[in-house]
């Protein structure tokens, strides 16, 4: 389900870092060896043998990160990304996975579009990246895509990002049909009918600037509805990118009466509310919007809990000429994989909102879980997917600094504590700063 | 060329430029500033009363009027103040420009730029568009309207009507009627009004009063009854021009006429009428009220004349306020 260009797996001794893995249990300052991208050692005083030694003192070493929800803006928009920028971007974020969404030009709703993408990443990918595919045809919520023989050609998960299934008839039958072909279904969850026209929250901030609002009903409504679809049928689902109180709330309450429902959280909706819009700023328009303080704060609290299992940039690259453009008139998204850890350390481990050990594992092996992929951890004889982090480094983020291909960050000019300084995907030196 | 030209800046522009300062939203504005565009306005309304009322306050500024939305009052007050501050002004209207040809405003606001006006002043139907003109020029930015967010000199001029009229805005009491979820003008006077102390109640149908305005400092009713406690009636335009289709924000004209039409029956004798233009008479606003010596609607379009005046001067002269008085004063 993933894939990535073959090369050379590395040989390195990882010296002196605070290994750091939550699932495993380790925290203590070790040595590790990978040979030929396996972890062969862990231990005191690893002997370098030859391989390439990266001096770790002082620097923590996590297993890297998975990141459920990336627009490559491929097919059809390479202008904005493509496999090489996408992949180089989220090495240097410290990802050893990614999840590509299928809205894209064309759509991926069929076994030969998913193939073309699939024989790219392997001559292309710098991180292994999987793909998923639309859950109907050209995302236009009518007919249901071949989802068995996208699945046998590679599909990750099946999803229609960007757009809702509106018609609950259909929710069914796809959620019914994809056990078939055994992936999870993902939901964008958006009540059409009460966006319409909407540029942000609904609130007392949308009620000031004149923006048309964009309740929170309309996610909540479309959680429950589709968490009560899959009580009823008794399948998993996954919920892309939560925003609203109210949805978390049912989230939980639908987990707890034993529902198989999942759930993945932005930075951006993690770090920031509404009141960021005020300054117009186009790179603070997003779909889902920026909810309110209280809706932050039970986003926050759900991944301690572990209601929410997974943070997902959801990377939205975007033309610069086509953000340069009034509030009102620009698309929704923003960019994400090259500051993720650095915000979330900043915002909320910094100030001890959210324990460094979450973080790290609701950005790994949560997401990993959620899609039945390997999650990265830090033990012999498994893959090497590791992320070395330096915390006390602080850096400014700018334009030049983006392997991305756009540059519509909401973080520009900020100054971000913890930093990404190497990355190993998938057994390959893929980053290292 | 290269080296005539910092020459001839240096020869025809005044010696320093103003500490560059935009109008773009009443959130922008201090009391005090208020306070003081108050009182310019009112030494221009007293140059005007003089038979040649062209001020050279302005003599070489630039100022662009950019005009993406259709506009009598506020294009043609704009144009005459800044002439009669002797300023050269350049109206642009979006139908037959650039515009009409898929230009970006980004680069409308480049081309414009080059001519290195003093002022842009932009009307646009999408939020944000004047943030965008001052981030890409070095213009003084004052926002005519932007889609329904803003509209601050409107607010202004009104708060100038209300102020000639009463002898002061603090401690008054202004309902505000009809659609204030399309309305620019709402927001703003809002603003304006809370600023300076006065009391403000919004009166309309409930899919028309936004969610949340509360937290702006008004208070709220759906009973077109709470008009009678207020010394101004402020009446919005129906604006079913920025209604999205199929919305049913209200089920019918006609039954919003008769539940929140501003009728001659619904007013107290002696309250003061105001709308911002252009009126639906009919829906908003019956015929009769808006035609009454209690309304002040001609006179918020000469408000408007003399408070854009005070805008464009305050934006483009640095001087304390008292010096700027005594100079119009000087020159009337």
């Amino acid at each position: 389900m993933l894939y990535a260009k073959s090369g050379e797996k590395s040989d390195l001794v990882i010296r002196g870092a605070r290994v750091l893995d939550p699932g495993e249990g380790i925290d203590a300052v070790l040595d590790v060896r990978v040979d030929g991208g396996v972890i062969s050692e862990i231990g005191e005083r690893l002997d370098a043998n030859g391989h390439r030694v990266l001096e770790a003192a002082g620097l923590v070493l996590a297993p890297a990160f998975v990141d459920p929800h990336v627009h490559l803006r491929t097919p059809g928009r390479e202008d904005e990304e493509d496999l090489v920028s996408g992949t180089r971007a989220a090495a240097a974020g410290g990802y050893c996975a990614i999840l590509a969404m299928p809205n894209t030009d064309p759509v991926v709703d069929s076994a030969a579009v998913l193939g073309s993408l699939v024989e790219r990443a392997r001559a292309e990918a710098e991180v292994p990246v999987g793909f998923f595919a639309a859950i109907t045809k050209g995302q236009a919520g009518g007919e249901l895509t071949e989802m068995v023989e996208l699945a046998e050609a590679g599909a990750a998960g099946f999803t229609d990002d960007g757009k809702p299934v509106v018609a609950p008839g259909l929710m069914r039958r796809a959620l019914q049909y994809v056990a078939v072909a055994g992936r999870r279904i993902a939901l964008h969850e958006e009540e059409p009918t009460l966006t319409r026209g909407g540029q942000m929250h609904e609130g007392r901030v949308s009620a000031e600037l004149g923006f048309g609002g964009w309740p929170s009903i309309a996610e909540s409504l479309m959680v429950s509805r589709d968490l009560a679809v899959a009580a009823y049928e008794g399948r998993p689902i996954h919920l892309l990118h939560l925003s609203a109180r109210e949805s978390v709330e049912a989230l939980r309450r639908a987990q707890d009466e034993g529902v198989r429902g999942t759930g993945e959280v932005t930075p951006h909706h993690l770090c920031l509310t509404d009141e960021a819009v005020r300054s117009l700023d186009p790179n603070l328009k997003m779909n889902p919007p920026l909810r309110a303080e209280e809706d932050r704060a039970a986003l926050i609290e759900a991944l301690r809990d572990g209601t929410i299992e997974a943070i997902a940039t959801d990377h939205a690259p975007h033309a610069r000429h086509e953000k340069e453009v009034p509030f009102e008139s620009a698309p929704f998204g923003v960019t994400g994989l090259e500051t993720a850890f650095s915000v979330l350390f900043t915002r909320l481990v910094e100030p001890g909102v959210l324990p460094l050990a979450t973080l790290l594992e609701r950005m790994s092996a949560g997401p990993a879980r959620i899609y039945g992929l390997d999650a990265p951890r830090i033990a012999v004889g498994a893959p090497a997917n590791l992320v070395l982090l330096d915390l006390g480094e602080s850096w400014v983020v700018t334009e030049a600094g983006f392997r991305s291909k756009s540059a519509n960050s909401w973080l520009l000019g900020e100054t971000l504590r913890g930093r990404v300084r190497a990355t190993v995907a998938d057994g390959r030196l893929a980053y290292s700063a | 060329m290269a080296d005539v030209r910092p020459f001839i800046r240096e020869e025809l522009l005044p010696p320093e430029r103003p500490p560059r300062r935009h109008l773009i939203s009443i959130a922008d504005l201090t009391r005090d500033d208020v306070e003081r565009l108050l009182s310019l306005a009112r030494a221009f309304a007293r140059t005007l009363e003089r038979e040649v009322k062209k001020l050279p306050t302005l003599k070489g500024r630039t100022v662009v009027n950019l005009f993406f939305e259709s506009s009598t009052r506020t294009s043609s007050s704009f144009e005459l103040a800044a002439k009669r501050l002797s300023a050269d002004v350049m109206s642009i209207k979006a139908a037959g420009s650039a515009v009409d040809k898929v230009e970006s405003l980004k680069d409308t606001a480049l081309t414009l730029a080059a001519y290195d006006p003093d002022v842009i002043v932009i009307r646009h139907p999408e939020i944000g568009a004047p943030h965008l003109v001052a981030r890409f020029t070095q213009a003084h930015v004052v926002n005519a309207g932007d889609g329904k967010h803003q509209h601050p000199t409107q607010a202004l001029l009104d708060l100038y009507t209300i102020d000639e009229e009463f002898g002061g805005i603090e401690g008054l009491h202004v309902a505000i009627v009809g659609d204030v979820l399309h309305s620019r003008v709402a927001r703003s006077n809002i603003q304006a009004l809370a600023l300076m102390g006065a009391k403000v109640t919004l009166v309309g149908p409930p899919p028309l009063i936004p969610r949340g305005i509360e937290a702006m400092g008004c208070e709220v009713s759906y009973d077109i009854g709470a008009i009678r406690d207020a010394d101004v009636v402020y009446v919005l335009r129906m604006q079913s021009e920025r209604m999205l289709e199929g919305e049913n924000y209200v089920p019918s004209l006609r039954e919003y006429a008769e539940r929140w039409g501003v009728t001659p029956a619904r007013l107290r004798p002696g309250q003061k009428v105001m709308h911002p233009g252009p009126m639906n008479r009919g829906v908003e606003i019956d015929s009769a009220v808006a035609d009454s010596p209690d309304a002040l609607i001609e006179r918020q379009v000469r408000s408007g004349l003399v408070m854009r005046m005070a805008v464009l001067y305050d934006l483009l002269a640095h001087a304390p306020v008292e010096e700027k008085v005594a100079a119009i004063q000087e020159v009337a």
